[in-house]
């Protein structure tokens, strides 16, 4: 497994560190991604957000690998991985719209390759392939990276998309990220073959395992597989093994199916203190510099949340509304029927 | 113009396609090397090359799913899947996303995807080969559902389903690949999605059908004919979206209606049909809407017996003089 920091902030490889200016960045997206996941919960308790489904605890995990892209890349996230979609460039007001299910957190900005988050399970990842094909067809040396859990992979479309893009040699990153359930099923009761990134190895494809806490770590590996992915030597699987501390959705309790013991020694393993502990050690950062990147990530997110709020509510009419380019007479007839009842 | 099987003016429409369209690629089980196990692609990847014409991993879910990737990224993916009976694999990819992408991204993204699959039986085909699944997908809201019954629109239609901004699915029944012969135009046309055909016209009984059944419903209608029946024969040519009009129009001139696909009864496309008509033209009944169908049972395997499964003339004549002694 591959790990650049001890959870204690211990460098194990001072070759393989990202520059120090990159390391600050990717703690400030760690913050950031923190933040907006602390703040979800409030908000759905309150009732000015819907179900979420929290990664609190596993930023490294979705930080890391999503930050390794440019906005030519695509970004096919499931329901897990606001953090990614937000270190890719999802607008926070966009986001927070969303998991409020406002049709404005679907309409995805333009200058943008992400699609809104994925519900069903490992389906994004066929769609990787082809959305990766599609750029290798154009000549771009643009790639497709897709998230999914341990869960995920045990279904079809995991084995099918990394079979395409091996086949093929489509420019696709595969981020597997191991956070040990799926809701309350662990992972040794998902496979009896729980390194997952050992998969890769029946599709001919490079599987890399690396500790999903420590962002250094997944940031350098996951950069690695996309500059392989660019240069045209196709695609790789990457688990990041991590921890799903927080309960599969605001709506879950784990007390139901997993222990304390289960869960022992993640707090410790925390990928946002592990980074700043690093941070403060090294000189790259002073506790003002902290303070400051906390306050500017508290003040974006209230002016975001004043955003979300200001937008519109749909009305029904829109129900039937980009279904196709040209609504079919049906469509037509039933919109009017909507339109009619809201008359009413 | 040129006098051509179905199957020919289908591999005339994706070569077309293929020369006008650098965003088309064509893709599935043995379409390359091989030019399809019915031949609809021959010829076309030794002239357009591996990168636009190519096998892929024997994977339905893979082909559909890949498909929709490479839509989303502005190709113009055509899928094929190699029998409709093998489509299962793919319904999750199908169900969950072709049809609802435009919606979801509020038209952000769009799927301008074609998926062909030869579908029906009437051919002796091995088990599993002969199913008719156009229920489901004409079921699947986002999703266009084209089913041509000779060769002129298969080739308009298929032109016009590649052109299409959304999803299409595009069923080639078996049983008309090599069996219908007519002129074809050369170069390009486009029939338009939605716009039923009248194949012969009538003033008693108006039958309704699609794909593999439209030769057998003719065959019934010049068996009426002959006793001084007047059958109008309708090919719906795509159920998504529905001539509502054209079908309206008829059924409103003759009072009976009879509707004919080879798919299984409950649930079946034809029952959507009989249902717009109860509603909308119920007074210019003048009989029961009656339905000619396979049966709730899977497509028989057996040989011997497979032809009592699939609707022919003498089933649809029974079902005119029904209506007409009502």
């Amino acid at each position: 497994m591959v790990q650049l920091l001890t959870p204690g902030g211990e460098v194990t490889d001072p070759a393989r560190l990202p520059d120090p200016e990159t390391q600050r960045r990717l703690y400030r997206l760690m913050r950031r991604a923190r933040h907006f996941d602390e703040r979800a919960w409030v908000l759905y308790r309150t009732g000015r957000m819907g179900v979420f489904p929290p990664y609190g605890g596993m930023e490294a995990s979705q930080v890391g690998t999503a930050a390794a892209l440019t906005h030519e890349d695509w970004l096919f996230p499931t329901y897990r991985d606001t953090g990614a979609a937000l270190t890719y460039g999802l607008p926070i007001p966009q986001t927070i719209a969303y998991w409020r299910t406002s049709p404005h957190g679907w309409a995805m900005p333009e200058n943008l390759k992400v699609l809104p988050f994925y519900i069903p399970i490992a389906t994004q990842y066929p769609h990787a392939v082809g959305a990766a094909l599609a750029e290798q067809r154009r000549g771009t040396q643009n790639v497709a990276m897709a998230f999914i859990g341990d869960g995920g992979s045990s279904e079809g479309d995991f084995h099918e998309a990394l079979n395409f893009a091996g086949a093929l040699n489509a420019p696709c990153v595969f981020i597997l990220q191991n956070n040990g359930w799926a809701i309350s099923v662990p992972t040794r009761a998902q496979t009896k073959a729980t390194n997952l990134s050992r998969r890769a190895d029946g599709y001919g494809i490079p599987g890399v395992r690396v500790d999903g806490n420590d962002v250094l770590a997944t940031y350098v590996v996951t950069r690695e597989a996309v500059e392989r992915a660019r240069r045209g030597e196709g695609p790789t699987l990457i688990e990041t093994v991590t921890y799903r501390v927080k309960p599969h959705t605001v709506a879950d309790d784990p007390s139901r199916y997993r222990t304390a013991e289960d869960t022992a020694g993640w707090d410790e393993k925390d990928p946002v203190v592990r980074l700043r502990t690093h941070l403060l050690a090294q000189g790259h950062l002073t506790e003002a510099e902290d303070a400051e990147i906390v306050r500017e990530i508290e003040a974006e997110f209230e002016a975001a949340l004043a955003e979300a709020d200001a937008y519109p509510e749909p009305t029904p009419a829109e129900i039937v509304d980009h279904v196709f380019a040209e609504p079919t007479p049906a469509l037509r007839r039933q919109r009017a029927e909507l339109l009619a009842e809201e008359g009413q | 113009m040129r006098t051509m099987t179905m199957v020919a003016a289908i591999n005339d429409a994706l070569a077309l396609a293929l020369e006008r369209d650098p965003d088309v690629h064509i893709f599935g089980e043995d379409v390359g090397v091989m030019g399809g196990v019915f031949r609809a692609t021959d010829g076309l990847q030794s002239r357009f090359g591996t990168d636009r014409v190519f096998d892929t991993p024997l994977a339905e879910a893979g082909i559909v799913g890949m498909g929709i990737g490479m839509g989303l990224a502005g190709l113009k993916p055509v899928a094929e899947i190699q029998f409709a009976g093998f489509l299962y694999p793919a319904l999750d990819q199908v169900l969950s996303h072709l049809g609802r992408y435009r919606h979801r991204t509020r038209s952000r993204y769009h799927l301008p995807m074609v998926v062909r699959a030869p579908y029906g039986g009437g051919v002796h085909t091995p088990e599993q080969h002969a199913d008719s699944p156009e229920a489901i997908l004409a079921h699947t809201p986002g999703v266009k559902v084209v089913i041509p019954s000779t060769p002129r629109d298969a080739k308009g239609l298929l032109l016009a389903a590649i052109e299409d901004p959304d999803p299409v699915f595009f069923f080639e029944a078996i049983k008309l690949y090599r069996s219908v012969k007519e002129e074809v135009p050369e170069g390009h046309y486009t029939i338009p999605l939605g716009q039923a055909r009248i194949v012969t016209e009538g003033d008693d009984v108006t039958v309704i059908c699609y794909g593999g059944m439209v030769e057998v419903a003719q065959k019934a209608a010049e068996a009426a004919r002959a006793h001084g029946i007047g059958v109008e024969v309708i090919d719906l040519r795509t159920l998504v979206p529905l001539d509502t009009g054209t079908i309206l129009a008829s059924v409103q001139k003759t009072g009976r209606v009879i509707v004919v696909t080879e798919a299984p009864r409950t649930g079946g496309f034809h029952s959507e049909i009989s249902a717009t008509i109860a509603e909308e033209a119920i007074d210019f009944l003048r009989a029961p809407i009656l339905r000619v169908t396979g049966f709730d049972a899977p497509y028989p395997p057996f040989t011997s017996i497979e032809d009592a499964y699939r609707p022919n003339p003498v089933r649809v004549a029974k079902a005119i003089r029904k209506v007409m002694a009502y």
